[in-house]
């Protein structure tokens, strides 16, 4: 006596998203049309591709073998205005983003004040930095203070964003502690937020100083200064060896500063 | 600085008033910030030794003249930036997608519980991925405009490569922070490595890829509106030639409307993932 149940000999894997069926043909055939109205959209030019693989043929040439020595001194030049400007614009930048970021903290300040901070994050972060350093260069002129002035601001929204956030999750019990002592506002900060949020504070400034000096590679095609101009230059002028010892040396100098950073933040927690 | 060190030579008078530090670790924190402000200062004058101050000290005549002439933004401009607009989406999705077809493999390649061989092939992805992150995808448009001529496809693949560099690092994290024990299970069944793969790992990482690819398309619509810059398409190559000609109101017309793209493809982005997690 047995009952007869069918079971599929095959299991199907049941699909994680979208389990109406209709709903997922509706959704893969809109893929599938803007997939293919993008793909039109494109226009590539074969022959101009064909004839540009030579080139590229050289690039990865002149990467492999790079040249540090012709052009040595525009790249030394090049690199001490990037770092500079790194270390400078960090320092500001992390200085200038400690308020805003704890008015941008909601369980610390008056709505108010909330609102402002908020903004000031907002607008610095929404906007690009090579857009800014555009309207800086125009302003302060050809160089590496245009580059400095670009980095700290784009520096200020993010590290207040994140610092603000931090703040808002930091324990409360630490906080009604040092508060149930009769602190003022900025017993408060100093005793309860500050060593809660100094730790994440420093990894937050030398990941930005990681970021800015990555940065600062890119504002110089604008005219803001650093290693940016110098690689500008190298692609203008096809010199693909010197070129790639540019990349060379910023892919080098961003995993030291990775390593260095992730070191220092162990170190410190 | 001085009674610190006065108080570190007589340990025997405790101080009456509860002190955040030890005076060490205050001397120590001192010479830290100290440090800090002198590197700070010589690289300022390092960094300043060729500013024309002249320049600088008119920044404020400047800033008011560009912004006075900058109002009112063109709104008949509005109509000749579809077209750019619809082109930098498609750089920023396709670019999106390119990035994330070469980055899965990259991130299955790093991952310490899935690599092949941790000796040769783990570090060749990781430097990948590095090599990736550290150059800015601006800089890729330039070479590839270079070797490839301008248009969208610079724009596309100097995404893609950029995006490649974000995807893995996330990815391989994700992989490596999967659970063993779901794949102790599939693998009791007698599954090849690549049914583990499929079947025990990639349900793991699902969400985590899809959110990953969000966030990234989302700044990646970011970076391609400026891509325009170097040749690569899109609405920066609007921008570009506006303030080539010093026409102030188009300027402004183009910074609100990637302002307004930026805003909706975040918002997007985040209701997407909200979705997914």
């Amino acid at each position: 006596m047995s009952f007869e149940t069918t079971y599929p000999t095959h299991w199907r894997r049941p699909p994680r998203m979208l389990r109406d069926r209709r709903w997922r043909l509706v959704v893969q055939g809109a893929v599938l049309v803007y997939l293919v109205l993008a793909m039109g959209s494109l226009d590539i030019e074969w022959s101009r591709v064909v004839e540009g693989l030579a080139r590229g043929q050289r690039f990865v040439e002149g990467f492999l073998q790079p040249d540090f020595i012709s052009r040595w001194s525009d790249i030394r030049q090049g690199l001490i205005e990037s770092l500079t400007m790194t270390l400078t614009a960090t320092v500001v930048g992390g200085l200038i983003s400690v308020p805003i970021g704890i008015g941008g903290a909601r369980n610390l300040v008056p709505a108010p004040v909330y609102g402002i901070c908020r903004t000031i994050i907002a607008v610095s972060r929404s906007l690009q930095e090579i857009i800014i350093a555009i309207f800086l260069v125009a302003m302060f002129g050809f160089g590496p203070l245009a580059g400095f002035m670009t980095l700290s601001f784009a520096s200020i929204g993010f590290i207040a964003k994140l610092l603000a956030e931090d703040i808002e999750e930091c324990d409360v019990h630490q906080i009604e502690a040092v508060r149930a002592t009769g602190a003022s506002w900025w017993q408060v900060l100093h005793y309860a937020i500050q060593p809660q949020v100094m730790p994440r504070l420093i990894g937050l400034s030398m990941y930005r100083l990681d970021i800015n000096f990555r940065e600062s590679a890119v504002i110089g095609i604008v005219g803001a200064g650093g290693i940016g101009a110098t690689l500008n230059t190298a692609i203008d002028r096809y010199e693909y060896d010197s070129a790639g010892a540019i990349l060379l040396i910023v892919i080098v100098i961003v995993m030291l500063s990775e390593y260095g950073s992730s070191y220092l933040r162990r170190f410190l927690q | 600085m001085k009674p610190s060190l006065v108080n570190t030579t007589e340990p025997a008078t405790y101080a009456q008033i509860w002190t955040f530090r030890t005076p060490r670790a205050q001397l120590a924190l001192w010479c830290g910030w100290l440090a800090l402000v002198a590197l700070f200062v010589y690289c300022w004058q390092v960094m300043n030794a060729d500013t024309m101050w002249v320049f600088v000290a008119d920044a404020p005549t400047q800033a008011v003249d560009i912004g006075s002439r900058m109002w009112p933004p063109s709104l008949s401009y509005l109509p000749e930036l579809m077209k750019p607009l619809w082109d930098t989406l498609n750089i920023a999705t396709l670019g999106t997608l390119g990035g994330v077809i070469m980055a899965v493999p990259v991130a299955f390649l790093a991952a310490r519980n899935t690599t092949p061989s941790s000796i040769l092939i783990r570090p060749l992805a990781l430097w990948v991925i590095v090599a990736s992150r550290s150059i800015n995808s601006l800089i890729w448009a330039l070479l590839l405009v270079a070797i490839i001529g301008p248009g969208l496809l610079a724009g596309v693949v100097a995404i893609a490569l950029r995006s490649i560099g974000f995807v893995g690092k996330l990815l391989y994290e994700a992989i490596e922070e999967t659970d063993i024990r779901q794949v102790e299970a599939v693998s009791a069944t007698g599954a090849s490595s690549m049914q583990q793969l499929n079947y025990a790992i990639v349900p793991q990482i699902l969400p985590a890829f899809w959110g990953i690819t969000m966030f990234r398309w989302d700044i990646n619509i970011r970076e391609s509106t400026i891509l325009g810059l170097v040749g690569a398409g899109g609405i920066g190559l609007k921008l570009q030639s506006s303030i080539n000609v010093l026409a102030w109101p188009q300027v402004a017309t183009i910074l609100l409307l990637i302002l307004a793209t930026v805003i909706v493809s975040e918002w997007v982005s985040a209701r997407v993932r909200h979705a997914i997690l």
